[in-house]
């Protein structure tokens, strides 16, 4: 079995768990108007982290300068989970597994050639920072990139290679990140409305998360404990969604053989706010007859934060539970989706003790992962 | 788990089950070999040698066989090549042409979702991105997924490319012994 034993977020809202939690439930959000930023000739509306609260924190760590403010990111993310944790990150059954989709990309706008352009490089000096003696491993799969590395380490842990899996999901946006979203025109220049009928485009954000599992033979009851996940692909198109959900249909299909309907207190779906994205969710969790489950989506706190959405959003989700409220949807106020789905902009209480955690993506990819408080049996 | 086909493309040669089948360019190697796809040309260079050896894996495989088939690349580069080319459209503010037909390219696992609408696959897709193509992890990650999944097949190996002069691909169809 495989449980979670440390977690951390560091986000605009915060650089704990604990803070992201609090400001979640307080309604609270980073996202803002930016006129120009990255030197960007088009405003927009993005969650950003001050550099500087980040780099301060970081050199606390006694790190030199050689790192970029991603890999400064995600190495301040990994300490804080790791004190938690109490484990050894220099043992040779520690992996590291990095969840990012573009890394450093923003080094290619001072050298086309940067070596740090290598997603390779900047995970192993990530590693590095903590004496890891494994080549870690990046899963580089656009926005499902988050449940792919908690899945790609449960599945290293599983196999029996390692004991312990340290899972880091980043991304920090850039000039390059913006433009090419804007250049989709997917982006919203206010705040973004999960589900909702008004809803036009998705804010983008930046955050870190991390989480470390264990392989154990035994489960405390008020550990998280993972109990399924799938990935599939809908083969329909690289840039939109499918239609008919097919993808994640298949997901939720593949991950209800795991849990029972009656132990999901929510699904934390993608919930994106673009048009296609939505639409499609609401027809794939009809499509596997979960209309009746509390659905929510958290990009309107933080924004889409790509290789970090994932993590942070599954963290999200073991907190609320461990406090027995389903978080709100912010920026959802009336269903916009064929389907409806059974959403709300305020906290809700619940006494179940399971998600589902889903995301889809670019390159028709949608992943989901399910956990559980206490073990299988209760 | 074992091997049934394997595939290599390089600027040098393509060969399958080590025996070469063309020299040429890529796009040569698609007119001469496959040819019914224009969507080929709108392609990044990762994609058309990812492509290109699924291509030459996978088109005599059965199509029941492929729905619930895996895709697991790997590559050290990922998109960046494409990533190089899109850089280059938003650097100078004065020559400002961001695309989104180039921008959805910068994403490495785009070449598995080619691949899964060429041949109709719906099972995982994943993109892995290691410093070094090393063999004994792919297997690690491969058999893991085997282990965790049922997938009927997976694609799996080793897919970089830097330049039109750079580039390797070298490709397999993988079944699980259990199963056969």
């Amino acid at each position: 079995m495989i449980r979670k034993i440390a977690d951390n977020i560091i986000s605009p809202l915060g650089l704990t768990s604990e803070k992201n939690y609090q400001a979640v439930v307080s309604h609270n959000s980073a996202l803002s108007f930016y006129e120009d930023a990255f030197g960007l000739p088009e405003p927009c509306f993005v969650s950003l982290l001050d550099r500087q609260v980040v780099s301060t924190a970081f050199n606390g760590l006694g790190g030199t300068s050689s790192y970029s403010f991603f890999e400064k990111l995600c190495i301040l993310s990994i300490s804080r989970a790791l004190i938690n944790a109490a484990i050894d990150s220099q043992r040779t059954d520690v992996v590291f597994v990095l969840s990012t989709t573009k890394g450093n990309v923003d080094s290619l706008a001072i050298n086309l050639e940067s070596e740090a352009g290598y997603i390779g490089v900047s995970a192993e000096k990530i590693a590095g920072f903590f004496g890891n003696p494994n080549k870690p491993i990046v899963t580089s799969n656009a926005c499902i990139s988050g449940v792919c590395a908690q899945i790609a380490a449960i599945r290293l842990l599983l196999a029996g290679e390692y004991k312990y899996a340290v899972v880091v999901g980043a991304d920090v946006l850039s000039r390059f990140i913006i433009s090419g979203f804007q250049s989709f025109k997917a982006l919203s220049y206010e705040n973004c409305k999960p589900y909702d009928k008004d809803r036009i485009g998705l804010n983008l954000g930046e955050a870190a998360g991390t989480m470390i599992l264990e392989r154990v033979d035994k489960v405390d009851s008020d550990d998280w404990i993972y109990v399924g996940s799938s990935i599939h692909n809908d083969a329909n198109h690289i840039s939109g969604p499918s239609r008919t959900g097919e993808g994640s249909f298949r997901v939720l299909v593949d991950i209800l053989k795991s849990i029972r309907k009656e132990e999901i207190a929510f699904i934390n779906a993608h919930g994106t706010a673009t048009v296609y994205n939505d639409e499609m969710e609401s027809i794939a969790i009809h499509r596997a007859e979960l209309e009746e489950i509390p659905v929510n989506g958290l990009k309107g706190f933080y924004g889409h934060t790509l290789g970090a959405a994932g993590v942070i959003e599954t963290i999200l989700s073991m907190q609320a539970i461990d406090n027995k409220v389903i978080l709100p949807t912010r920026g959802y106020e009336t269903s916009g989706t064929t389907y409806h789905l059974n959403l709300s902009n305020s906290v809700r209480k619940t006494e179940k003790q399971g998600f589902i955690k889903i995301l889809s993506g670019f390159g028709g990819s949608n992943a989901g992962i399910a956990y559980k408080k206490g073990g299988y049996n209760d | 788990m074992t091997e049934v086909k394997t595939v290599m493309l390089s600027p040098c040669f393509i060969k399958v089950d080590g025996m070469k089948i063309f020299n040429g360019s890529i796009n040569d190697a698609y007119r001469t070999l496959i040819n019914d796809y224009p969507k080929f040309f709108k392609m990044d260079g990762l994609c058309k040698i990812g492509f290109l050896g699924a291509e030459l894996l996978l088109r005599c495989i059965a199509s029941e066989d492929k729905e619930n088939a895996a895709i697991i690349l790997f590559g050290r580069a990922g998109s960046l090549s494409t990533d190089r080319n899109y850089q280059k459209t938003i650097s100078n503010l004065n020559n400002y042409f961001p695309s989104p037909a180039l921008f959805v390219y910068t994403l490495a696992n785009i070449v598995t979702g080619e691949i899964a609408i060429r041949h109709k696959i719906y099972g995982e897709t994943s993109f892995y991105i290691t410093e070094e193509n090393d063999p004994q992890m792919m297997e690690t990650v491969i058999k893991s997924v085997f282990e965790t999944s049922n997938p009927s097949l997976i694609l799996a190996g080793w897919v970089d490319y830097e330049t039109e002069n750079n580039y390797l691909a070298e490709l397999k169809i993988v079944r699980n012994q259990k199963q056969s």
